[in-house]
């Protein structure tokens, strides 16, 4: 008896062990992640300076005469993601308002999973959409755009990106307390002035922290800037002219034959650095607003 | 004089409303629609396309002859080997965080961090696939480091959706479990993991969904793009579904653009059908599960 129950208790700890390894695991993750990085980005730190990296104006790694400046790569990434939220702002905010403020529950039950298979359509299928949809669709609007360009798979993007923003900021609607409303309606507000006056501004963080988990997204998206934006890296806020982000760069790369342990191949995880510590902070940043938000109410 | 002030007011404010609701809904309808707009374009742009011989056919450099075989086959592959990882770690992670994780700063950074992961860019976990598996591991090319790259994106997604069927199930079952002697092992083994699966495995179809339609993170690590045999084991090199539209996408003959819509047509119906398992598993148990 006595036995069993020691076998047991060495069980129950072994069991333990075992779960506490797959939870540490994500840690691990991170830890590699970082210093597969760390460990690629400081040897193509020994042949490129830091400087050129971060100052020179034109990015032709795969070129006779090579290039090393970052800038091309970063200004496309900024100006595909800018598209993006500026068409996934007011359209993810207004839907969550709509939602939140102005339908019935069971309105809400039949929208909410149509956002949700937005959310769901694979990146490859969007990239197709935004090369041979939207695309032909602004040419006929504005003639002078071209076939690859930054305006297309930023607005298509931006589509993507509305059911995430939507969710997060109707969340954080939801949870401001009814007292609050009913306290505006009591003065004699309309619905719009609630809505604008009271919940908005009463949501504001978790909202902040929708629009940047946002962000955060349309930096590492990849597949819609790889199949529509072109690749060619310019340093240009031209929406209409063929661009390269840093993450459609990784792809170009490992679609080419290029040999593991050259330079070439240590400019991926150079530009795959710049992209985790953009979408890192943006991601602490958001998730700690997130997190603060909703323990406030509560 | 003041009750024609406060008329004007009213009808102001009214007005503004009106326009404000038409924004607001507007909004929805203009992201609903573009929904519908994507469908009815894929498949008018690929249904003729559409054939058993589509389905069944190798590569081919006609696009009239090409088929999906070998991505078809990879992905199913590369989805039951990523589960074969993906699952029992995440469960295994949300377990302990749910039941055994002292609460301390630790525990916190681990949950900071899980989040955080669940919000990085795929395509880095094809970075650290490539120098891990692939380099390091000395894998290779091959399904395996795929899976395995695969399994690592898709541990957060699983662990929140675990934890969250594992929250749901009310403490008194925690309570009875323990007050008739049972160990905490004893008590998740055989009372909480039970109620949880339904919920579990439902979260988990719809992260698989997210799976299979990853493209990124599988082109990082180096999955080719043009395969003319189906994988003969787990250490055979592999394409995969949206692998394959993508190459064909990024063709100029207009062909194989219809190859690409088609492909993309295969690849919703699955994820259509992955989703309603997900709900009919989600409707089935709800209901058994009414405390």
């Amino acid at each position: 008896m006595i036995r069993r129950k020691k076998h047991s208790i060495i069980g129950e700890y072994a069991i333990q062990a075992i779960l506490f390894l797959c939870g540490i695991l994500s840690i691990i993750v991170t830890l590699g992640i970082l210093l597969t990085l760390l460990f690629e980005t400081a040897s193509f730190f020994k042949e490129v300076s830091i400087i050129a990296f971060l100052t020179d104006l034109e990015w032709t790694p795969l070129f006779a005469t090579k290039k090393f400046g970052i800038l091309p790569l970063l200004l496309g990434t900024t100006l595909t993601s800018l598209i993006a939220m500026f068409v996934a702002m007011p359209l993810g905010l207004l839907s969550a308002i709509f939602l939140s403020e102005y339908t019935s529950d069971r309105v809400r039950r039949y929208i909410k999973p149509i956002l949700e298979v937005l959310a769901g359509i694979p990146t490859v299928v969007y990239g197709y959409f935004a090369l041979l949809f939207v695309t032909p669709l602004l040419q006929r609007l504005i003639p002078s755009i071209s076939g690859f360009n930054a305006l297309s798979p930023g607005i298509v993007m931006g589509i993507m990106i509305v059911p995430m923003i939507s969710s997060l900021s109707e969340d954080a609607m939801y949870a401001v307390p009814n007292s609050l409303r009913e306290a505006a309606y009591a003065l004699g507000s309309s619905r719009l002035q609630v809505s604008l006056k009271v919940v908005i501004p009463a949501a504001f963080s978790g909202i902040l922290s929708a629009f940047i988990l946002g962000v955060s997204r349309a930096i590492g998206e990849t597949m819609i800037v790889a199949i529509a934006a072109g690749q060619q890296p310019r340093l240009t806020l031209n929406p209409l002219v063929p661009i390269e982000t840093m993450t459609a760069y990784i792809v170009q790369v490992s679609l080419g034959d290029t040999p593991t342990g050259t330079l070439e191949y240590r400019t991926i995880f150079a530009v795959g650095m710049m992209l985790i510590i953009f979408t890192f902070m943006l991601n602490i940043i958001g998730l700690r607003l997130r997190k603060r938000f909703l323990g406030l109410y509560r | 004089m003041i009750e024609i002030d406060l008329k004007r007011l009213l009808k102001k404010q009214v007005v503004g409303e009106r326009i404000f609701l038409s924004l607001s809904f507007l909004a929805l309808i203009v992201v609903l629609s573009s929904l519908i707009v994507l469908i009815i374009d894929v498949i008018a742009d690929g249904h003729s396309r559409l054939s058993l011989q589509f389905l069944t056919g190798f590569p081919s450099r006609k696009p009239e002859e090409a088929g999906i075989l070998v991505p078809l086959v990879g992905s199913i592959y590369m989805i039951i080997l990523t589960g074969l990882f993906a699952l029992p770690l995440g469960i295994g992670a949300a377990i302990y965080l749910e039941a055994y994780a002292p609460k301390n700063w630790f525990s916190s950074l681990v949950e900071l961090n899980i989040a955080n992961l669940a919000a990085v860019p795929s395509i880095i976990y094809g970075l650290l696939g490539l120098e891990l598996f692939v380099r390091m591991m000395g894998l290779g090319r091959s399904l395996i480091a795929g899976a395995l790259t695969m399994a690592l994106l898709l541990q957060p997604v699983i662990i929140i959706v675990s934890r969250e069927a594992i929250r749901s199930i009310p403490i008194s079952i925690w309570e009875a479990s323990f007050a008739l002697g049972a160990t905490r092992w004893q008590t998740i083994r055989h009372q909480i993991l039970p109620l949880a699966m339904p919920g579990i495995m439902t979260g988990a179809i719809l992260s698989f969904s997210r799976a299979i339609g990853e493209t990124a993170p599988l082109i990082t690590m180096g999955a080719l793009t043009y395969i003319a045999f189906l994988p003969d084991g787990i250490f055979s090199p592999f394409t995969v579904l949206p692998i394959q539209i993508f190459n064909w996408v990024s063709r100029p003959q207009k062909g194989f653009m219809v190859n690409a819509a088609a492909g993309i047509i295969i690849l919703l119906i699955i994820l259509i059908l992955l989703n309603s398992l997900a709900v009919w598993l989600r409707n089935k148990f709800q209901r058994r599960l009414n405390w």
